[in-house]
């Protein structure tokens, strides 16, 4: 194992990827030269040169849409959007189309593309730069969505995604570029569709993924210090959901909240606390918890920002009051 | 000029044409499995002049009026008529209809139902053809309203400031739905507009399959041998409305009578006559030719099996091990 940043572990992934298919290239906006708005693609062009590294002018339905032809025609493309939200530009191209060649011409084609994008908030980049618009691309049939949390996990979820026949939005969270991890010497894939528990526990369970992942964690210590043992749930992969692991955990605890950054509605959370009840109605003991951003824009002021995204005090107040519920009848 | 040229290309928009035909006879007779149909009667010139110049391995990129593209690339008939009517031995299993109709055997990335947005995609095998070095060169064929699309511009650029083998065709058929052209942009040539991304662009009447076939030829030798793209605008006329539903109200009726004495297939024909390519005799081997070969694209389709129930669950995604 060696101890690497988040953002080492994609170079490594796409580096890895370069040179074990020819057919991968990597294109987007300042990704040469510039190594990357953050840094991940440092030094690919020098390694692999201007012809697998590719500087594309500010055009990104163009982008996205040159990797679905590229794709198509029989290349590998990894196309990186700076941030999530200019992906607003792309959406025909990946929502029309990416997502729904294959199914639509009849399975005669597929379309193997990565979209690697970054979002989410931490660093007062204002409300056209922090969004977390995972639910967008989650309700969309055809389309995976994967956003790792460790670097182990975004190294082996990268490769995967790069050998996978479909496209696949990558979700990179800017705030957790230069965390670091653990991350095998050997080659390793991590299979896209499967949760991991990061860490077991018997009376809670606290679902999560990319950077909030990791307040769920700090929450799980800080309810161990009242001797409540939280289970926390790592999703890794947003589509396909692995509701195996999720109804697992839950179907022990009977307990869950789950945690993201993206809007209260209609996000991830609404989705599995939906799956939760229909599986679970009558085994749950207190119904399935959401903290989420609330539904407002993302102000650039760093001190407002958080005051909209969930931090760890809610987290540990939403276990707090879903193992405290008790069922109260209703008269109307 | 000679006889085997003029006889393809008449073959090609008799083929177009009676095929739209018959698409409406069996869409009125309620067998059209979707509602979605656009029909290209009068813009046949356009499909058969650009798909005579492109060879087999080069690709082509299509619109939701897109039957006459796939025709005009050697497209089967008969799983096209299948496809139309939702049968299991369409060319998408019934999943894609007339607005999603694509043979990729024959390097056919797909009809489109996203006006403009297909455009990107050409420019993504255009880019894949220069870095893999396949010898391919895409033609990506779109309509005027797609020209107001800012795609359009993206693609454009990009595949100029590449220098990518790829031309752009634009079927300008004067009428993005009801917006007529005059209305939708300034009056401006589609050579000036290629001269703002500094590479080639020529004006054709899209009525000549001749003039659409000599711009395109010379257009993909061009990017070919590695000059970049060309834009083309062919200038031509919807005959009918936007689809079936539409009776072109909008349109002024002499402006229609004008554009129709210009059928391209009796244009055609009277040069062809004129000019000693063609005989009354071929002319009608050739029509008699596509008509059978209708007949026999309907029976095909109407003796096929439904699409099963099936077919709707599957190919959402590829199959993938990977683990």
């Amino acid at each position: 194992m060696t101890m690497m940043m988040f953002r080492d572990a994609l170079r490594q992934a796409l580096r890895e990827e370069m040179q074990r298919d020819p057919r991968v290239f990597l294109l987007g906006e300042d990704i040469g030269r510039y190594g990357g708005a953050y840094a991940v693609t440092k030094g690919l062009l020098e390694e692999f040169g201007p012809q697998r590294v590719i500087d594309t002018p500010m055009s990104e339905g163009t982008i996205v849409g040159a990797a679905v032809g590229a794709a198509m025609t029989g290349g590998r493309p990894v196309a990186e959007i700076m941030y999530v939200d200019f992906l607003a530009y792309a959406m025909d191209q990946l929502v029309n189309q990416a997502a729904k060649i294959h199914y639509m011409f009849g399975g005669q084609i597929h379309v193997p593309i990565v979209v690697r994008t970054q979002q989410g908030t931490g660093r007062g980049a204002g409300a056209q730069h922090s969004q977390s618009l995972e639910a967008w691309f989650v309700h969309i049939p055809g389309l995976k969505v994967v956003a790792p949390a460790t670097p182990e996990d975004a190294k082996g979820l990268l490769k995967s995604a790069i050998r996978d026949g479909n496209p696949v939005v990558f979700l990179e969270h800017k705030g957790l570029y230069a965390i670091k991890g653990e991350v095998p010497d050997h080659e390793y894939l991590i299979p896209i569709g499967r949760a991991r528990v990061a860490r077991p526990g018997s009376d809670i369970t606290l679902i999560s993924y990319s950077r909030t992942m990791y307040l769920a964690l700090e929450a799980a210590d800080a309810l161990a210090q009242s001797g409540i043992q939280a289970e926390v749930i790592d999703l890794r992969t947003l589509k396909p959901l692995d509701m195996e692991t999720i109804i697992a955990s839950v179907k022990h605890t009977r307990r869950a909240v789950v945690i993201h950054e993206a809007s209260l509605t209609a996000g991830l959370g609404a989705e599995i606390a939906s799956r939760l009840s229909e599986a679970l109605f009558g085994r749950l003991a207190a119904p399935v918890r959401r903290v989420a951003a609330l539904d407002i824009p993302l102000p650039a002021n760093s001190h407002l920002e958080k005051l909209i995204v969930p931090d760890t005090a809610r987290i540990v107040r939403a276990a707090q009051e879903t193992l405290g519920y008790t069922v109260k009848e209703t008269t109307a | 000029m000679n006889h085997e040229f003029a006889c393809q290309a008449l073959r090609h928009m008799v083929r177009i044409r009676l095929f739209e035909e018959r698409t409406l006879e069996v869409l009125m007779q309620g067998k059209l499995a979707s509602t979605m149909c656009h029909v290209s009667i009068g813009q046949e010139a356009v499909a058969a002049g650009v798909c005579m110049a492109m060879q087999p391995n080069d690709y082509i990129t299509s619109t939701h009026r897109g039957h006459g593209h796939l025709i005009a690339r050697g497209g089967d008939l008969g799983r096209m008529m299948a496809e139309l009517m939702g049968k299991a031995t369409g060319y998408c299993k019934g999943r894609g209809g007339s607005m999603h109709i694509t043979d990729v055997a024959l390097g056919h990335l797909g009809a489109n139902g996203i006006v403009g947005g297909h455009i990107g995609i050409a420019v993504g095998a255009a880019l894949w053809s220069k870095l893999s070095g396949n010898q391919a060169v895409t033609v990506c064929m779109f309509g005027d309203g797609a020209v107001t699309e800012g795609v359009f511009h993206e693609a454009l650029n990009m595949a100029a400031v590449y220098q990518l083998p790829a031309v752009f065709v634009c079927e300008n058929n004067q009428y993005a739905m009801s917006l007529p052209w005059t209305k939708a942009t300034p009056p401006v040539s589609f050579k000036t507009r290629a001269d703002a991304y500094a590479t080639p662009g020529v004006d054709v009447d899209g009525q000549d399959p001749l003039a659409v076939y000599c711009a395109a030829a010379q257009a993909i030798a061009h990017a070919r041998a590695g000059g970049g793209p060309t834009l083309i605008g062919a200038h031509t006329y919807r005959f009918l409305g936007h689809s079936r539903g539409d009776p072109s109200a909008y349109r002024d009726p002499e402006e229609e009578r004008q554009w129709r004495a210009r059928d391209p297939i009796a244009l055609f024909k009277a040069r062809a006559l004129d000019e000693g390519w063609l005989t009354p005799d071929d002319m009608q081997t050739i029509e008699a030719e596509a008509q059978r070969s209708l007949d026999e694209a309907v029976r095909f389709a109407e003796e096929s099996p439904a699409a099963p129930d099936e077919v709707a669950f599957e190919d959402v995604y590829f199959p993938t091990a990977h683990s």
